[in-house]
């Protein structure tokens, strides 16, 4: 039942909404679409014609700069002609339903929105409003799934780390609003990862995050005993000093990834962080800037990823392996 | 104006009474079927269940103030086709019920609509704000069958408690939705493993329980005769057989939907399961259906909260919450006795004589003398609400498009006959 709407009736995938139910062939398949994708952006020409004459909205009601930035550079280097619509400028300040912004944009025949929204389940709502031909792309909803972020993170991962079943991945930080951490936890999972862990105060962690497969941890030195990835979420400035945790420095100090805690880590382990960082907040300089840091690879990645997941959409019409 | 209900089987869950027998009507009260007497009209209704007519204790005409959801017009006819002769109405509307006039107003509309009757609850505090008391024994006066603050809770202790003094000094009946204000704050869904996958705010069962534990002490130490509204989680059961056992007067209800559906049904952010309290676990609904099985909760209601398309019609937690269930009611609490959860007549006893005792109302059943509002259904008819079916104006129920079994075939207020489903055969006289 859930994704349904993502695959059309030849079994061809419509939308890009979540990583939750998505089989390890489709995500794999992606990732070395995207593995092809990744010299275009090294050439001196960066560019291929896979979506030239297709029209692409990058359609974000919340701020983002590394995701709509990637996205229209994927969109450009497909060859496709992309726009970028902001909520600051946007109708639904006057009071126009989210609905009926997407529909005006849908009567000047756009081929593929990419969506990003406060609400959890926005993207849904577009992607069965939409018309039969057109695309949805989830860059970001609510608290719920962050599915390209998730990708990309899987194709750095396997950049470096190689067989998902060989590894043990924590995911560190505030869960409980990241919709990355969501993502990633799908997919990692259905890549048959050895553990994922969460690690993060109990507030921060959702209610029984467990059914999705992942073991929690409050004790970041015993959550990062051994584990081959780190991936540190962003510490929303909001919840630095609130009713969740006390105190931006007391978070630090729990749950910081300082040179010495990394030491529980394996030792070749990789660090990650899908951006903006605190630094000092979640995440020391030392180690953000440190050699086992992969931070800035993973916005390069993205962008081979996007044009990935927009070609698969927009460009190509092979069929999706069936769901086992 | 006689009428006679030739050939059901009468089921009267306030005297157990339950045997194949005519019913007989005049000038709009029950009368003893001793002696052979002609009436006016005969309406063949054999093979159908004929029973008091059902009393819903919460729904939400959504008239004065929300007229584009719907109105006392469309939503008292919907209740008739759903078997309800009786519905209660919460104080939240726009203004709120918390003057006389406004009750009043309200009363008098509906009786000149002439569809089901509809019986307001007053407000328990001043324009529902939680801080001075409303002028209960005025709004008593005009027919509210009670007092409440609907779904916004009264947040200070002290306030709610000289609330249940006063209203226990004039004899009042309060009925109150538990819910902690910070506890639920932003929430849309229940706080389990649906609501941590679809990114969606969680409401804790302790948002209920905190607020219920409060409410049943107040309870007891004022003596208020009370009513719960709308518990949704096996936690509050406990609480509340806890405060039963105890001797406290207090009765409870549930939402039919609560006993069909839980979080599973929101699927992928399906606004229709959008409801307050949230959908819970297959263990709370578990414990409430054993709850309505076993008489603790002694009332079922349907919540009715009807709306226009577009409020559901948005992200998932930017939808409004609520379900239209007036019409759905019957159908949902047989689907309990063809479950096997509980017999016809305890099912039947949640809609009449459990609210009917809520309410203090003792002419309620098919005694004679008794005010004939009644309900002729048909426990096996199948039918699917649909834009078609549906009388409500509010389309908003996840039950849409599914077969639903028992319906009301004809339904009487006063010894009259407002609805019926299908043509019966009958005569005009005998």
């Amino acid at each position: 039942m859930i994704g349904d709407i993502q695959i059309d009736a030849e079994g061809r995938r419509r939308h890009f909404l979540t990583t939750e139910g998505m089989p390890a062939e489709t995500i794999l398949g992606i990732l070395d679409t995207a593995e092809s994708f990744i010299s275009v952006g090294e050439r001196e020409i960066k560019k291929v014609p896979l979506l030239r004459g297709k029209t692409v909205v990058n359609l974000f009601f919340e701020s983002s700069t590394r995701t709509r930035t990637t996205f229209e550079i994927a969109g450009k280097r497909l060859s496709a002609d992309v726009i970028n619509i902001n909520t600051s400028v946007s109708a639904t300040q006057k009071g126009e339903s989210l609905l009926d912004t997407v529909r005006n944009l849908e009567a000047m025949h756009i081929d593929l929105f990419v969506v990003r929204h406060p609400l959890s389940g926005a993207a849904d709502l577009i992607a069965r409003s939409v018309p039969e031909h057109v695309h949805v792309v989830n860059a970001g909803d609510g608290r719920h799934a962050h599915p390209t972020q998730g990708l990309l993170d899987m194709f750095t991962i396997r950049r470096y780390k190689g067989d998902f079943r060989q590894l043990k991945v924590a995911i560190v930080g505030d869960i409980l609003h990241s919709r990355v951490a969501r993502s990633q936890i799908h997919a990692l999972t259905a890549l048959g990862t050895r553990e994922v862990r969460v690690i993060g105060p109990r507030p921060l962690l959702p209610t029984a995050v467990e059914r999705l497969g992942v073991q929690a941890f409050t004790d970041f030195d015993e959550g990062l005993r051994g584990v081959d990835v780190i991936i540190m979420l962003r510490l929303q400035r909001e919840r630095m000093c609130s009713a969740l945790i006390p105190s931006a420095r007391e978070y630090f100090d729990l749950y910081g990834l300082t040179p010495r805690r990394l030491r529980q880590a394996a030792p070749e382990a990789i660090v990650m962080h899908p951006g903006p960082m605190n630094r000092g907040i979640e995440i020391d300089s030392a180690v953000a800037d440190g050699p086992q840091s992969v931070i800035l690879p993973q916005v390069t990645n993205g962008i081979a990823v996007r044009m990935a997941i927009l070609a698969r959409l927009a460009g190509a019409t092979q069929p999706e392996p069936k769901t086992p | 104006m006689s009428l006679r209900l030739k050939g059901g089987r009468l089921i009267d869950p306030a005297s157990g009474r339950d045997e194949v027998a005519d019913l007989l009507i005049r000038d709009g009260r029950i009368v003893p079927d001793s002696a052979p007497q002609a009436t006016d009209r005969v309406i063949d209704v054999s093979g159908l269940v004929v029973c008091p007519g059902l009393i819903d204790l919460r729904a939400r005409p959504r008239e004065p103030g929300a007229e584009h959801k719907a109105t006392l017009e469309s939503e008292t006819a919907a209740a008739l086709a759903g078997g309800i002769t009786m519905f209660c109405c919460p104080p939240d509307t726009d203004p709120p019920v918390d003057t006389p006039a406004t009750a009043q107003w309200m009363t008098d509309r509906a009786r000149a609509l002439g569809g089901a009757r509809v019986v307001p609850i007053g407000a328990l505090t001043k324009g529902l704000g939680g801080t001075a008391l409303a002028d209960m024994a005025a709004l008593k006066r005009v027919g509210c069958c009670g007092m409440s603050n609907g779904a916004l809770p009264v947040r200070d202790s002290r306030v709610l408690r000289h609330a249940l003094e006063y209203a226990a000094g004039l004899g009042i009946t309060v009925f109150l939705q538990p819910q902690d204000p910070w506890l639920a704050d932003g929430g849309v869904a229940h706080e389990g493993e649906v609501a941590t996958r679809l990114g969606l705010a969680g409401i804790p069962v302790t948002a209920e329980t905190v607020t219920l534990a409060r409410d049943l002490l107040l309870i007891e130490q004022t003596g208020v005769r009370a009513h719960i509204m709308g518990l949704s989680a096996a936690q509050s059961l406990m609480l509340l057989k806890d405060a039963q056992a105890r001797g406290v007067a207090v009765t409870a209800d549930t939402a039919a939907h609560q006993l069909h559906l839980t979080d599973e049904n929101i699927g992928f952010f399906d606004t229709n399961c959008h409801v307050r309290p949230p959908l819970r676990s297959a263990r709370d609904r578990a414990a409430l259906r054993e709850a309505v099985r076993d008489g603790s909760l002694s009332v079922i209601c349907s919540d009715h909260q009807p709306h226009e398309a577009d409020a559901k019609q948005a992200a998932f937690s930017d939808s409004e919450p609520g379900i239209s269930g007036l019409e759905t009611l019957l159908a949902l609490s047989l689907r309990l006795v063809h479950e096997g959860v509980l017999p016809l007549s305890h099912a039947l006893h949640r809609l009449t004589a459990g609210p009917a005792a809520v309410l203090g109302l003792t002419g309620h059943g098919l005694a004679a003398g008794h005010v004939a509002d009644i309900c002729v259904l048909d426990p096996a008819a199948e039918w699917v609400p649909s834009a078609q079916t549906l009388k409500s104006q509010g389309l908003n129920t996840p039950f849409l498009g599914q077969t639903l079994r028992g319906r009301a075939i004809l339904t009487v207020v006063g010894g009259e006959v407002r609805y019926t489903q299908r043509k019966l055969s009958g005569n005009a006289g005998a």
